[in-house]
């Protein structure tokens, strides 16, 4: 597959022909030839061990858990499941490393150390797209342009920042706290190891991280370039594992600190086991962003925003514009456009460099996702999918699109974390607060119109961490993220990122 | 005509020209989708037939004060047979040329597929006065161009004065009789996006055959960007008024490289059915000769040496 | 003069701007040194919560929507008032306290109208301090701003009466927060004389809502509410604060204590504008830079 048959595009030259003037002509169709990305950088073990204290160990109990390939459904490699005393090994090697002198070490050699990440990563840059690709799912357009250049930067931004953090808040000095348990989900697999470890170690904590259990293998690739930077042993120690793992780490009481992002089911059972512990907690939700879009706006870059909102990384992204709401005057001209562009969408191998859409992670989201798909069609929304055809092969979704849709369905309440859209309207500006806003969520919003000062207003009004006007999903170790209400709480980026890190003295 | 951008209340504050809808552009959202597109990876199978397409869709051009007619001729040779060594390289779509040599060039090409396009109308500024141009353009029909390319009046139009700009435009159309009109936007003195889709619609209502980015007499041509700028433009005329209105791109397009990143702009924007000489064109000169090393080394897998192609 | 009978005050909640006894018509006495009972205090109940956030929750979009200029004279305006008032809160700190000399109660006093004019000046500077551009790599213009989160519910530690509310509640809602402040426990009537303070100084109604009456029976209600934003659970022994923070994790709710330094009411480590930013959202509002 992952060409653009001639019959899909004869279909997309259909629908631009309006009365039947604007007829294909010529014979030309434009294919593309498979570009598949090589794999020849990645060098993959047969099995993995947990990182404990600088060191590749074998798990306690010594089980194994295979980690797939969501485009073939094929075991890459096993991966070492963690369990309690593993746990406890790698939270008494971090408490070791910071109490034996990383929290004692100056600001300015502990920058160095993370400047080495962050060059040793942009150096092995190729390597970890393509590994993240093939262990994840996502398409290697994306690993290779987002992130994996956007994990080695949030080493570099939090480099910086380890010898600066006297001048980061007014009148405090910042200390670091201890040992941090990092749970990170498998969207984003590197990038969220960047996002937890870089400000935790800038602020002079150590940590445990643990990778989700569909995605290990960049983790356990950047305990390797953990090592070749001269870490000192133990700061950071990577224990793979399945759900029980994660629990056992962020229950455990050597740990000062717990990060997490994942869904927000998981977060409100974490917040509990916190309560009364002392432990700081921050928390990196789910959401159900609005994308809206007045009349006024550049629809062209408008309908490139929407794709970019919900079909980036397969719509499996916290702060997915999974909502669009459209101004009912422009509603048939946004959705035909958008229509026309997801027609063009290439789904297919992740590791091909004209794939916009790559696997869906796992069994387990694909069928989330189907069974919420097959709910809007249920409740009686509209559902539109280019022809698309999928592998036969894999975990793939194609790209969804539902109209029709009202505030109470399912599609438009709940996070599907796949790449499907609900498209809905509104008339006026309050009207689109208000339905933005109808959410128990608050992680991202995106606003849409030429107009200054009622993007100002609408930004004022979005119940959203982060808003995006005239634009979509992009990020930046300088800004910070992170959610409003049950999108969970804390940053990260940017000097907001260090707070959960330190704790402030007079 | 009296609506011509007028603001058309039942859209919003959304501008039209005579009825059809000119969306606003946004510099870097249309940029980032451009340079998205340019990441296209065209390998084995796509490159061959993307080299050949780009062949087939140029306008072969020379418009030097220093043309001569053996010059053209030679130019309408390779325009017919491109590599005289292979004869199934396709001929290119037309050459491309000033009104004095159209004569030249018309004999050169009678009985081939390649179309005679002229430059007329004052080119490349346009500020020579109306009948003037008129005159030049109906001229060079009659001497035998299939194709004019005129500039617009980027005076009136920066000025707002678009009937002005619009009017000249339905002039020139008139006095091409039955040639295809292009008419060249100059999109390097345009100063944004939002006017050169503004002077995209301008252009495709007043009749335009096909919109055109460049003179290339100016440091400013072609660029993705632009591309996708006006296809846009294209694609919302298409979609608002059935009408299917050629792209031509132009200045600084010297590598099969950027020959291909156009094509997926157009192919990818506007659909397979703008890939075709009759919707799309690369004005170019120097073009053809990368175009042609890169299929030499298609062909015979080794890279090539740039002087063994022809340098005229 | 003497033999003239003192005419006592009735100690209500302050619930939306209304002095209010509690729907459940209960009270408890409330006593002073040596045991003397001073008041019959409201015993709050689980439906005055109720209200009292309701009432926060409606007032809580057009504070935020004051400007920082209007809120921060509002809170110098609460100075002002209450030092107007100074000798009613020196006594009412003084015979709450057992041990609490009359120096005691003035300096408690002061430093309280002094805390109301120190967060009063950061009205508008607190957004320069914590938010800001940021220089994202890209065409982009991006810029963070604290925001309100919402509704705050306030667990005010026992003792000493004052500072410690003024200390937790006027960080809360220099910002744009409403609050719903449960009083010290066992001296509620100093929390009940700020609310008349706040009355008379321009406090929107709704804005501070304070409540008194048993911790165990308001904490959790208050923990649970769907529309409490962020809780400072500052009062609340280690027990109570486990169960609202498991009571506020259903709802993702942000809990805050104080640090031990912050507990430290008089001295200036008890005042922070990283106080203002716990009970803050960081939003951040990213758009190209284009012609």
């Amino acid at each position: 597959m992952a060409a653009i048959s001639g019959g899909r595009i004869s279909a997309l030259t259909d629908r631009l022909s309006i009365g039947g003037e604007v007829e294909p002509v010529g014979d030309f169709s434009l294919e593309y030839a498979p570009a598949p990305e090589s794999t020849a950088p990645v060098r993959l073990a047969s099995q993995y061990g947990l990182f404990v204290g600088g060191e590749m160990v074998e798990p306690a109990a010594g089980r194994l858990a295979p980690t797939v390939n969501p485009a073939t459904g094929e075991a890459l490699a096993e991966v070492s499941v963690a369990d309690a005393a593993d746990v406890d090994r790698a939270v008494a090697a971090a408490r070791t490393a910071w109490e034996g002198g990383w929290r004692d070490l100056p600001g300015a050699e502990r920058a160095k150390y993370l400047y080495r990440v962050a060059r040793l990563l942009q150096e092995r840059a190729r390597e970890f797209a393509v590994l993240e690709t093939m262990d994840g799912g996502k398409p290697i357009r994306e690993s290779r342009d987002l992130d994996i250049p956007l994990a080695a930067a949030h080493f570099f931004h939090y480099a910086g920042w380890a010898d600066k953090l006297d001048y980061a808040f007014s009148g405090r000095r910042a200390a670091p706290l201890g040992v941090a348990a990092q749970v990170i989900p498998w969207n984003f697999p590197l990038l969220m190891a960047a996002w937890k470890l870089a400000p935790a170690l800038a602020c002079g904590n150590t940590a445990v991280l643990k990778p989700a259990p569909t995605t290990p293998l960049t983790a356990l690739l950047l305990a390797e370039v953990l090592r070749d930077a001269e870490l000192p042993p133990g700061v950071v120690n990577i224990i793979t594992g399945d759900d029980a793992a994660g629990a056992a780490l962020v229950a455990h009481p050597g740990v000062d600190k717990v990060a997490f992002t994942g869904s927000t089911e998981v977060g409100r059972a974490i917040a509990a086991e916190m309560a009364g512990t002392g432990k700081r907690l921050t928390l990196e939700l789910g959401g159900k962003a609005a994308n809206i879009v007045f009349d006024d706006a550049a629809l062209d870059q408008v309908t490139e925003g929407i794709v970019n909102g919900i079909y980036f990384n397969g719509g499996q992204v916290c702060c997915a514009g999974s909502r669009l709401l459209v101004q009912e005057t422009v509603a048939d001209t946004v959705v035909g456009k958008l229509q026309r562009r997801m027609d063009t969408l290439r789904v297919g191998d992740p590791l091909d460099k004209n794939t916009d859409i790559g696997a869906i992670n796992s069994q387990a989201q694909l069928d989330r996702i189907t069974e919420l798909v097959a709910s809007g069609v249920a409740e009686g929304a509209e559902l539109y999918t280019p022809e698309c055809v999928l592998p036969e092969r894999g975990f793939f979704h194609a790209p969804a699109l539902f109209t029709n849709v009202s505030t109470a369905h399912r599609i438009a309440q709940e996070e599907i974390f796949g790449p499907v859209l609900s498209v809905l309207t509104f008339r006026t500006a309050e009207e689109a607060v208000d339905k933005a806003n109808n959410t128990p969520y608050g992680l991202s919003a995106g606003i849409w119109t030429e107009k200054g000062s009622r993007i100002l207003w609408m930004a004022d009004r979005m119940q959203a961490g982060v808003v995006w006007a005239n634009t979509f999903n992009r990020f930046d170790p300088a800004s910070p993220f992170g959610g409003y209400r049950e999108s969970g709480y804390g940053r990260e980026g940017g000097r907001a990122g260090l707070l959960p890190y330190v704790e402030l003295v007079a | 005509m009296t609506d011509l951008l007028a603001v058309e209340t039942p859209a919003g504050s959304a501008d039209a020209v005579a009825g059809v809808r000119i969306t606003p552009v946004d510099a870097v959202g249309l940029e980032q989708r451009a340079a998205a597109l340019c990441t296209r990876s065209i390998k084995t199978s796509s490159k061959a037939a993307a080299l050949d397409l780009a062949i087939r869709v140029m306008d072969l051009t020379t418009l030097e004060g220093a043309d001569t007619p053996e010059r053209v001729e030679a130019l309408c040779t390779r325009a017919r047979h491109p590599d005289a060594a292979d004869w199934s390289v396709p001929s290119v779509a037309a050459v491309c040329v000033y009104p004095e040599l159209v004569p030249v060039a018309a004999e050169a090409l009678a009985s081939s597929p390649v179309a005679v396009a002229s430059v007329a109308g004052g080119f490349p500024a346009g500020l020579a006065p109306l009948e003037a141009r008129l005159a030049e353009v109906a001229w060079a029909v009659a001497a035998g161009a299939d194709e004019v390319d005129i500039v617009l009046n980027r005076s009136a139009f920066l000025s707002g004065r678009y009937q002005k700009a619009y009017d000249e435009i339905v002039a020139a159309k008139q006095a091409c009789g039955p040639a295809h009109l292009k008419v060249i936007l100059e999109t390097g003195e345009l100063g944004s996006y939002d006017q050169i889709r503004r002077a995209s619609m301008l252009a495709m209502v007043a009749g335009a055959d096909f919109i055109k980015t460049s003179t290339g007499k100016i440091g400013t041509s072609a660029t993705p960007a632009v591309a996708l700028c006006m296809a846009e433009a294209i694609r919302d005329m298409a979609q608002q008024t059935g009408q299917a209105v050629g792209l031509k791109l132009a200045g600084g397009i010297r590598t099969a490289k950027q020959a291909w990143h156009y094509l997926v702009i157009v192919g990818e924007t506007l659909g397979s059915g703008w890939l075709t000489p009759e919707r799309f064109r690369l004005g170019a000169s120097s073009l053809l000769n990368d175009v042609l090393m890169q299929q030499a080394k298609l062909l015979d897998g080794r890279y090539q040496r740039r002087e063994d192609f022809s340098v005229d | 003069m003497s033999d003239r009978l003192a005419v006592n005050k009735t100690y209500k909640q302050f619930i939306g701007g209304a002095f209010e006894r509690s729907e459940s018509g209960r009270s408890y006495p409330v006593v002073g040194a040596g045991d003397q009972l001073l008041a019959h205090a409201v015993q709050g109940s689980r439906k005055d919560v109720r209200d009292a956030v309701a009432a926060a929750r409606s007032a809580q979009d057009s504070w935020a929507g004051r400007t920082a200029y209007n809120r921060g004279q509002i809170l110098y305006r609460v100075a002002e008032v209450m030092e107007s008032r100074r000798d009613e809160f020196c006594a009412e700190v003084l015979r709450a306290g057992d041990g609490c000399t009359e120096a005691d109660a003035s300096e408690e006093t002061a430093a309280a109208i002094d805390r109301w004019v120190w967060y009063a000046g950061w009205a508008d500077k607190f957004a320069t301090v914590l938010g800001g551009a940021n220089p994202v790599a890209g065409p982009y213009f991006n810029l963070s701003v604290p925001e309100p989160t919402g509704v705050v519910g306030i667990v005010a530690p026992d003792e000493p009466p004052l500072l410690p509310l003024v200390s937790r509640l006027a960080p809360v809602i220099v910002s744009g927060n409403t609050a719903v402040v449960l009083a010290s426990e066992r001296c509620p009537l100093a929390a009940v004389t700020l609310a008349e303070t706040l009355a008379l100084s321009d406090v929107p109604s709704g804005v501070v809502n304070i409540l008194t009456g048993r911790r165990d029976e308001l904490v959790p209600p208050l923990a649970s509410h769907v529309a409490v934003d962020s809780l400072d659970l500052t009062g609340c022994d280690a027990e109570l604060a486990a169960e609202a923070a498991r009571q506020a994790a259903a709802t993702i709710t942000r809990v805050v204590s104080a640090s031990a330094a912050e507990r430290q009411w008089a001295v200036e480590a008890a005042q922070s504008p990283y106080l203002i930013d716990a009970f803050c959202e960081t939003k951040t509002v990213w758009h190209p830079k284009g012609r």
